[in-house]
């Protein structure tokens, strides 16, 4: 039932063929490749991958928060149907903060240190509302409720290097809500924080999102986050999405040797009584433009085809795709 | 908050009571006190004398705890030179070098903050290397070479510009108008010129330093207008560059020995000069205090006002 209204839902933003390169007379980086996805209303999509596999840079693509000066992006990126990369600047900052709004991983590096926590929160609400310093103060003051920050009012006057990491997050989280957004980029928001706060994290955000019936691409490297907070699930590897579907289908019938690989080598509740296995080798080198699988050279079911052919995605079913050449030959 | 600005302020007492022994010890250092202004033959008796009405026949803690009162209200007795008081020659000869030192400040200082800004938004680029490019050069060209340069162009050669004392005639009452401040620009300009290189590569680095952090996307990702963002890189350049640009008052105040004796700006550097000569030594004396004091209260005032902008500083 739960997924039924989920497929109904309309598409909030739609991402198509996202091509990310970063240029430098040094070195160039073809750090996303054809990455193409989309997110519906209320819909919680986890973006799972290692380390360089480009979940973060797709991420900050959206917001077209890249250095422009190295980097190219090709591809479309639409917001109910508007086009984000052409969009002009002024309109950009109309949706920065008001429709989509970021929560970064290192909450103690993501505040301005020398404003207090209740100026950032609410510069930002003035910005969008365009209220008065009174009502953005009162909105706040809300917020900070919203995530169970305790003594509020007080914490409204905190400098960020006053707040623990934990609560620090937390009002990240405020931050990012305050201007009422549609849709909530979570880049690794519990990465940088304990295990036992990380937990306190993720269901906050969870029932943030469906209170406000939000949309969230969570981006993490840690499976049992992804697990535990997505509707829906895409695998990145090499700066492209390699399996995507419906979580509970991914995790118990992965359709990629890459998926199948992490969840072999993670703990999380299908792994107990199976033995761990890592990946062989390490990410691929991506100063060249894809050519092949790039998951070909640690794959110990790659043929010779996969490492001379780029995979198309195949279609297993309603938004299920796995980009892999040699579907059901492996399993 | 309070209970800092009493500790930091604990702080430079000792550094204050230090520059005092030291500048009171001045008057052994080069030998016998007397001897620049006894003549040759001077009998015992007159010796003697003397002594007694400097008060040099007293044991040094003495000398040092009257000395020090003295000053204190005020006193830095006779100048060996003038015959006048100190205080008086020291009073007129400050202004003259407040009146440099603000103009420096508030036309060149800013300037130099502007370039540092522009170049560290565009790091890397070509308004970058033109800006730190000029930084070095103002940094590394001997300060007294460029303004004996800039007489023989702007005074000699083209004949614009004067090149001695603060106005029209050698007049001393300094009052803002044209033909005054016609007298100020070419000192402004050499003894400004290597703070405001110093200013500008330290505003270059903080900026780009703080472009770089995360925070910066973050408020992008608010959707806050560039200018928006602009003040907060601001806010976050302003305590380093408080310190620089105490450090560089500081220095016009205390620095200007050359720039005005080149110019015959008769300030306090001037007067330092003019007093290490004559062995001058209640000036020395005077003007080494002052000048040292000044620059322990800018650093006081730095200090705090760097934590009104950033209150971590309190805590650390």
């Amino acid at each position: 039932m739960k997924n039924n209204s989920k497929n109904i839902a309309p598409t909030v933003l739609s991402v198509s063929d996202l091509k990310v390169k970063f240029v430098t007379p040094d070195y160039s980086v073809h750090a996303v490749n054809n990455v193409s996805f989309s997110l519906k209303r209320g819909e919680v999509l986890s973006v799972l991958g290692e380390s360089g596999s480009g979940k973060s840079v797709t991420l900050s693509a959206i917001q077209r928060l890249l250095p422009k000066n190295i980097t190219s992006v090709e591809g479309s990126i639409k917001i109910n149907g508007e086009e984000i990369l052409t969009m002009s600047a002024r309109r950009l900052n109309q949706l920065r903060g008001g429709q989509i709004a970021m929560i970064f991983q290192e909450p103690a590096t993501s505040f301005d240190p020398v404003f207090t926590v209740g100026q950032q929160i609410t510069e930002g609400i003035r910005h969008h509302a365009g209220c008065s310093q009174s009502e953005a103060d009162k909105k706040a003051l809300e917020l900070l409720d919203l995530v169970r920050i305790p003594s509020a009012k007080d914490r409204l006057h905190n400098y960020p290097f006053e707040m623990s990491g934990g609560m620090r997050q937390r009002a990240m989280i405020a931050l990012a809500l305050s201007c009422d957004p549609m849709i909530l980029l979570a880049d690794e928001p519990t990465t940088a924080l304990d295990a036992t706060v990380q937990i306190q994290i993720l269901l906050l955000l969870k029932d943030i999102q469906k209170e406000l019936g939000l949309s969230i691409i969570f981006v993490t490297h840690d499976i049992g986050v992804s697990i535990e907070i997505g509707d829906r699930i895409a695998v990145m590897y090499g700066g492209q999405i390699v399996e995507t579907g419906n979580l509970a289908e991914v995790i118990n019938d992965a359709k990629h040797p890459y998926t199948k690989g992490l969840l072999s080598s993670t703990i999380h509740a299908n792994s107990s009584g199976k033995r761990l296995h890592a990946i062989p080798g390490s990410p691929p080198n991506l100063s060249n433009a894809p050519s092949n699988c790039s998951f070909s050279e640690r794959c110990e079911f790659a043929n010779e085809t996969c490492k001379n052919t780029i995979p198309d995605n195949v279609k297993l079913g309603i938004e299920r795709f796995s980009r892999c050449l040699r579907i059901g030959v492996w399993e | 908050m309070f209970s800092y600005f009493i500790k930091r302020l604990l702080y430079a007492l000792p550094i204050a009571i230090g520059v005092t022994v030291f500048v009171f010890s001045l008057v052994y250092m080069g030998g016998d006190p007397l001897d620049a202004v006894l003549p040759d033959d001077a009998t015992a008796a007159d010796v003697q004398e003397i002594k007694e009405i400097y008060g040099f026949d007293k044991p040094l803690p003495v000398q040092y705890i009257r000395w020090l009162g003295r000053a204190i209200t005020g006193d830095f007795g006779t100048s060996i030179g003038t015959g006048l008081p100190v205080a008086d020659e020291l009073g007129r000869a400050l202004v003259n070098t407040l009146i440099l030192a603000i103009c420096s400040a508030l036309t060149g200082f800013p300037f130099a903050v502007f370039l540092g800004t522009l170049a560290g938004y565009n790091h890397g680029q070509r308004a970058d290397k033109i800006v730190s490019g000029f930084a070095i050069t103002g940094v590394s060209v001997p300060h007294y070479w460029l303004a004996i340069v800039m007489v023989i162009v702007f005074s000699v050669e083209l004949n614009i510009l004067p090149s001695l004392g603060m106005g029209p005639g050698g007049s001393e009452d300094w009052t803002l108008d044209w033909a005054h401040a016609k007298h100020l620009i070419l000192p402004v300009i050499g003894g400004s010129i290597i703070s405001m290189g110093i200013i500008a590569r330290s505003m270059r680095a903080a900026v780009a330093e703080i472009l770089n952090q995360e925070f910066v996307r973050a408020l992008r990702s608010k959707g806050l207008s560039e200018s928006r963002i602009a003040y907060h890189v601001m806010k976050n350049a302003l305590p380093s560059i408080l310190g620089v640009v105490g450090l560089e008052i500081g220095s016009l105040m205390g620095g200007s020995i050359l720039i005005e004796t080149i110019f015959s700006w008769p300030g306090a550097g001037f007067l330092l000069n003019e007093a290490i000569f004559r062995r001058d030594l209640p000036v020395l004396q005077g003007t080494i205090l002052v000048l040292a004091m000044f620059f322990v209260i800018l650093n006081l005032i730095v200090d705090i006002s760097q934590t009104f902008v950033d209150k971590r500083i309190i805590r650390t």
